[in-house]
């Protein structure tokens, strides 16, 4: 099984805090995997790190078959190598529509010249469609995405996510402030993507995380603690002192 | 009882001291009076100097004499001396007469030349200090050859001070007039990288050149630089110094050409060249030709011609000063010198730069409290500092003592601008703070709003704001190094705000509360610190600096309606350069931006316009490698903000 | 298949129809070509302020679209100014000396005409020849060529800087606001090359149109400004429109997430900017020939601080808003400061709108900005 994205010893300082220490980490292609730790672990800035929004000081990131270093790439280009990124609260650009939103977001040429020169064509609309209804907003496309729920805007990111088509997913805390019927529909939505892309969740709620039912990577100061199944990284004493035990 | 004798017998002695003086002088002039009366240069000499020796009353008819105030009474011939609105004094005794008609002595200026002479070397050994100093002073403006070996004479003096300067000014006369080669390198070389204005004008004379052509140069030519024709000089130059000096034939201009060609029209050609198509060079040229043929027209130089000229002669700049020996030495003085000017020039400099940036931090500083502390970017800071401007202007015509009017008019402006400020975020900014970009906009309306008032209310034109008498005047050091006390007092005041600002921000609950609100607005609010209140005071107090600012740039710059609008780009580029946030950041950036603009203008003294265009450009370059300023906040804050 | 842009947005087809109704309503109203009772003057103020809201709608795509406030939008405009009057006043003035020289009983060389134009030009700042940026002066084509290529160059140039180091919000403004000081000041230089603080004048006198008067003038260039606007607001608003459009707002509204979705941000401001600097640039080509001079003073930071403020009255992200903020707020700046307002005797003091103007302009910002951030075409909407 050869990794799709291969994290090797990264490190990262913020005045002096070590925010990421010596960090190492593969997932390979359709792999669904789990990242949890408690506050201040790292998580957040290890995906700042793979989307190329924070650089490391140390360490390499390489990425698809031919270990291409992400390192030198800008965020626009990592996105368009096929890294996408959910964020924590939904990020969507509430003053446009629905339909707006996932054009843009729709796997096409990004240049400025090129988008110039699109047009809507048939396939696009039929495509935009179909994905609005894949994620529940069907009937939705004309309405601005300021007006929709919470949640819904929480679909819409992930249906933006879907229309980027991204070989590596990194999704931030799904669930939080998620209603418990919407959790289960995220849930299987995840494991859906899981199918065809690469996916990595972080998150804070174990709860969840056992209902993915993936390999589990735990983060403490900046570092892997453990890696392994969910029972097998529970099980593990140091877990439990730094993360299990306080909750 | 003594005592009494004493004075008689002082008075005695002093009386008889005057007479006997004035015996001598009425004995000199008897003896010379032929001469006094018709003097020839050659042989007054001697007859100057025993009346200069007689005393002041000598002196006073010698200066009398040199003025032309020196006459002979046309009822018996008295000697007397004519002075101001007429009245007569006897010139021998001093004695006032009455007025009478006089006969007036006309001394030619030879004969002047050696009264002031004599006058003046009188002077030098005079015994009253300030006559002596007042001397020096006049020889040091216009000293010659004859006051030279006077000096000399003189240079014995009871006060050390005068007899180092006339020690001085010895040497200065040396370089410039001693016969003798040795004497004078001896005292340029005495000087040794002397800075002084004096001894830099005393080698001038010496290194002066001037330039010219010759076939043959002469074995003692004095050579300061020969020139090439097409390099130092160019050939147009060399040329036409050849034509000026009627050693060559004038070369043919365009216009010339033209008016020559005008002169021989004939039946619309010139020389068989029809008119219309002279407007083009070569036309031009074969009409030239034709006309040269028929030897209508002098041959104009050719360019072989000219090249043959310019081998012929060399072209030389040449001292003045026949002797190479004292060019030599007075140029690697100058050379001495010129290093250690530069450098006191340089010390000038950064003491400019540093006044600037007092200036630029001044103004910059409100300015980082608005926007470095609540990120908020008020486009009415130049107002303000125009507004601390126009409160000094008003309180002085209250109170006129210019101290106290000060001392009143510093914490006023402060007052004033507060209040201003507080009242600008109550009504405006406090709204937008969600809306950086529509606040810019929105105080920029304060801002023309505030500049028309102000020009409604105290008119176009400036406004004096005269700074008190003690801060007149200037720290000078040296001829080349020296600082105004005005800038001095702004140095001064950007230090006590620099110390100010590090004690409210860090020793005081105000700034701790400011502190905490602009790191975490929300967790300041629930700890009982109302962000509203910190916000309104931040505000007031960095508006309230801008009063004071303005207070203090007003006292050098002319207190307009646009004072602010001046220092507004800087202040911004201050803050932006020096990074948001941190006071030690604006300091940096104020010192980057004053260093670099003086050190431009220094480059290219003539233009300070071009010195802010390249300062500009330094900075937006400069924003592309530290677009956080020079101290950037780091960390995740900073790379989220 | 889609309806066309026009179609699409309706208010497009309305701002050209206005447009249209205006320019014919003033020809006919014109002294050169109608009844008279619009004077010459008042048709080239006309004409400049159709000038002035092709700017302003420029700006539009730039603040309102693409959220990049810039305070240096009228350095292109005045470049743009400056491009065009180096051929005007170049043409002009060597008519005017191979007239003077024709006299003469040998006709002048070119060497000589050129001579006699550029001491003609260049004597105010003690100049005799052409600087070697006046070299392509003498060609028209060459000279609309640079109207379009020296600002589109200065917007790409610093655009790429500053973009590319990712100065964004007041930082950005604050730079660019420099970028229009540093030319400001480096064109009143008298060695500058473009005759310092006197600037380009007889710009209105176009070479070889001698025998046309003034009042028809001024027409022809109303047409010719109100054609640009029309153009240029179709241009803009066919980039505003569509996905580069949305990819605009986005940009505006959250940066970073336009950037996770793989477009450079970067590439797309600098489009924007630098097509609005061409678009402005153009507009200041057509100003100025009405204007009839040009100077450093132009491009002074607040010139291009008033240009926010009329988008900013007139309604931003949306271009008729901007035009009509122009339109209003420039006409009636000059109808208050030209000193046709009636004054207001208050009994103890006079209102001259000659000195309040000011007051009430800048306070109205403030009105609008805390009441009205959508501007007029807010209220319109409404």
């Amino acid at each position: 099984m050869s990794a799709l994205l291969e994290v090797i010893g990264i490190s990262v300082s913020f005045d002096g805090f070590r925010a990421i220490n010596n960090l190492s980490f593969a997932i390979a292609e359709r792999e669904l995997r789990a990242i949890i730790g408690p506050n201040g672990a790292g998580k957040t800035t290890f995906m700042d790190i793979v989307t190329g929004k924070t650089r490391p000081n140390d360490g390499q990131v390489l990425w698809g078959e031919n270990s291409r270093s992400l390192l030198k790439m800008s965020e626009a280009q990592i996105a368009r190598a096929g890294v996408g990124r959910k964020f924590q609260r939904p990020t969507v650009f509430e003053d446009q529509s629905v339909a707006e939103n996932l054009t843009m977001a729709l796997s096409a040429a990004r240049g400025p010249f090129a988008v110039l020169r699109w047009r809507p064509s048939a396939d696009s609309d039929a495509r935009v469609a179909e994905l609005a209804a894949e994620v529940g907003l069907g009937d939705q496309l004309p309405r601005k995405a300021g007006e929709l729920s919470h949640g819904q805007k929480q679909w819409l990111e992930i249906g933006m996510l879907l229309a980027q088509d991204p070989r590596l997913l990194l999704v931030d805390e799904p669930a939080a402030g998620m209603t418990l019927a919407e959790r289960e529909q995220t849930t299987t939505l995840l494991r859906r993507l899981a199918e065809k892309h690469a996916v990595v969740v972080v998150e804070h709620d174990m709860d969840f995380v056992r209902r993915l039912d993936c390999k589990v990577t735990v983060l403490h100061e900046g570092s892997v603690l453990a890696e392994g199944s969910l029972d097998h990284v529970t099980a593990n004493p140091q877990v439990i002192e730094v993360y299990l035990g306080r909750g | 009882m003594r005592l009494f004798l004493f004075f008689v017998a002082l008075a005695a002695f002093l009386t008889l001291a005057v007479q006997s003086h004035a015996q001598d002088l009425r004995e000199v002039v008897t003896q010379y009076r032929a001469e006094i009366e018709k003097p020839s240069r050659q042989s007054i000499g001697p007859v100057i100097e025993q009346i200069a020796a007689t005393g002041p009353q000598g002196a006073a008819l010698l200066q009398a004499w040199g003025d032309r105030a020196l006459g002979l009474r046309k009822s018996d011939g008295l000697m007397v001396i004519v002075g101001e609105s007429d009245s007569q004094t006897d010139a021998v005794t001093g004695a006032e007469l009455p007025t009478e008609d006089v006969t007036m002595l006309r001394p030619n200026s030879g004969v002047r030349g050696l009264i002031a002479a004599a006058l003046a070397g009188n002077a030098l050994s005079d015994p009253d200090r300030a006559r002596r100093a007042q001397a020096l002073d006049a020889l040091a403006r216009r000293g010659d050859a004859s006051q030279l070996a006077l000096l000399r004479d003189a240079l014995d003096d009871p006060d050390p001070g005068l007899a180092a300067r006339k020690a001085r000014l010895e040497r200065l006369l040396t370089i410039q007039h001693d016969p003798d080669p040795a004497a004078r390198i001896a005292a340029i070389e005495s000087f040794g990288g002397d800075t002084g204005l004096d001894f830099r004008a005393s080698l001038n004379p010496i290194l002066a050149t001037r330039r010219v052509a010759l076939e043959t140069v002469p074995a003692d030519a004095n050579i300061a630089a020969e020139l090439t024709p097409g390099g130092a000089m160019s050939r147009a130059d060399a040329y036409a110094m050849l034509v000026a000096a009627d050693l060559a034939p004038a070369q043919m201009t365009p216009q010339a050409e033209r008016a020559v060609l005008a002169q021989h029209i004939n039946q619309g050609m010139v020389g068989g060249v029809p008119l219309a198509q002279l407007g083009h060079e070569d036309a031009r040229d074969r009409a030239w030709t034709a006309l040269e043929q028929q030897g209508l027209v002098q041959p104009a130089a050719s360019e072989a011609e000219v090249d043959a000229a310019l081998a012929r002669f060399r072209f030389l700049d040449l001292y003045v000063e026949p002797n190479a020996d004292v060019t030599d030495a007075a140029r690697a003085a100058l050379r001495g010198t010129q290093t250690r000017i530069g450098f006191m020039q340089a010390a000038d400099l950064s003491l400019d730069a540093l006044s600037l940036a007092s200036i630029y931090f001044l103004a910059a500083i409100g300015l980082a409290i608005t926007f470095g502390v609540m990120r908020v970017i008020n486009m009415a800071h130049g107002e303000f500092i125009m507004m601390g401007a126009y409160t000094g202007y008003v309180v002085q015509q209250f109170i006129a003592n210019r101290t106290l009017s000060l001392i009143v008019a510093l914490p006023l402006a402060f007052i004033v601008t507060f209040a201003a400020g507080v009242a600008l975020e109550r009504l405006v900014i406090r709204h937008l703070y969600k809306r950086p970009l529509e606040t810019l906009l929105a105080t920029f309306g304060v801002s023309i709003a505030l500049q028309q008032l102000a020009k409604n209310i105290f008119g176009t034109q400036a406004r004096p704001l005269t700074a008190p008498g003690w801060l007149d005047g200037a720290l000078t050091f040296n001829d080349v190094v020296s600082i105004s006390y005005i800038r001095i007092a702004i140095f001064v005041l950007a230090l006590v705000f620099l110390a100010l600002y590090l004690v409210i921000m860090n020793r005081t609950r105000l700034g701790l509360e400011v502190r905490a609100v602009t790191q975490n607005p929300g967790m300041a609010a629930s700890m009982g610190i109302s962000p509203d209140r910190m916000n309104m005071l931040t505000f007031g107090l960095g508006s309230g600096i801008a009063g004071i600012a303005g207070v203090a740039i007003g006292l050098f710059a002319q207190v307009t309606s646009e004072i602010g609008q001046q220092y507004i780009v800087q202040s911004f580029m201050t803050v932006v350069v020096g990074g948001v946030g941190n006071i030690w950041g604006t300091l940096a950036g104020a010192a980057l931006i004053g260093f670099f603009q003086k050190g431009i203008e220094w480059l290219n003294p003539a233009n300070t316009l071009a010195a802010q265009t390249y300062m500009i450009l330094f900075i937006i370059i400069f924003i592309q490698f530290r677009p956080r300023g020079i101290i950037a906040a780091k960390g995740r804050a900073a790379v989220g903000a | 298949m889609r309806k066309p842009l026009v179609l699409r947005h309706p208010s497009i087809l309305i701002f050209l129809a206005v447009l249209a109704v205006f320019t014919v309503a003033v020809t006919i109203l014109s002294a050169g070509y109608g009844t008279g009772v619009i004077s010459t003057s008042m048709v080239k103020t006309l004409g400049k302020t159709l000038c002035l809201a092709l700017a302003a709608v420029a700006m539009d795509l730039v603040w309102g679209y693409a959220g990049i406030l810039s305070l240096g939008q009228m350095a292109f405009f005045a470049l743009g100014g400056y491009m065009i009057g180096m051929w005007l006043m170049v043409a002009r003035t060597e008519g005017i000396v191979a007239a003077s020289l024709a006299n003469m009983p040998i006709p002048p060389t070119q060497a000589e005409i050129t001579q006699a134009t550029a001491t003609q030009i260049f004597g105010v700042v003690g100049a005799d020849s052409f600087p070697a940026i006046w070299s392509f002066a003498g060609s028209l084509p060459a000279q609309l060529a640079l109207v379009v290529l020296v600002p589109g160059l200065l917007a790409l140039v610093f655009g790429w800087l500053a973009f590319r180091s990712r100065v964004n919000g007041v930082y950005l403004s604050i730079l660019t606001q420099a970028m229009t000081l540093a030319l400001a000041l480096y064109l009143f230089q008298n060695d500058s090359g473009l005759r310092g603080n006197n600037g380009l004048s007889g710009l209105q006198n176009i070479p070889g149109l001698d025998g046309v008067g003034q009042e028809k003038l001024s027409v022809w260039f109303l047409w010719a400004s109100a054609i640009a606007l029309g153009l240029g607001y179709l241009l803009i608003a066919w980039v505003a429109s569509g996905k580069f459009g949305s990819v605009t707002r986005a940009i505006r509204d959250d940066e970073a997430r336009v950037r996770f979705l793989g477009y450079s941000v970067e590439g797309y401001k600098l489009v924007v900017f630098t097509l609005a600097a061409i678009i402005t640039a153009v507009a200041g080509a057509l100003y100025y020939p009405q204007a009839g001079i040009i100077n450093p003073a132009e491009l002074a930071p607040i010139a291009s601080i008033y240009l926010a403020v009329w988008v900013a009255i007139g309604g931003r992200g949306r271009l008729y808003g901007a035009a009509i903020g122009a339109v209003f707020v420039s006409l009636l700046s000059s109808w208050f400061t030209g000193g046709r307002a009636p004054a207001i005797d208050l009994g103890i003091y006079t209102i001259n709108w000659v000195d309040w103007w000011q007051v009430l302009l800048g306070l109205s910002f403030v009105l609008v900005t805390l009441f009205a951030p959508k501007g007029i075409a807010g209220l319109i909407r409404k």
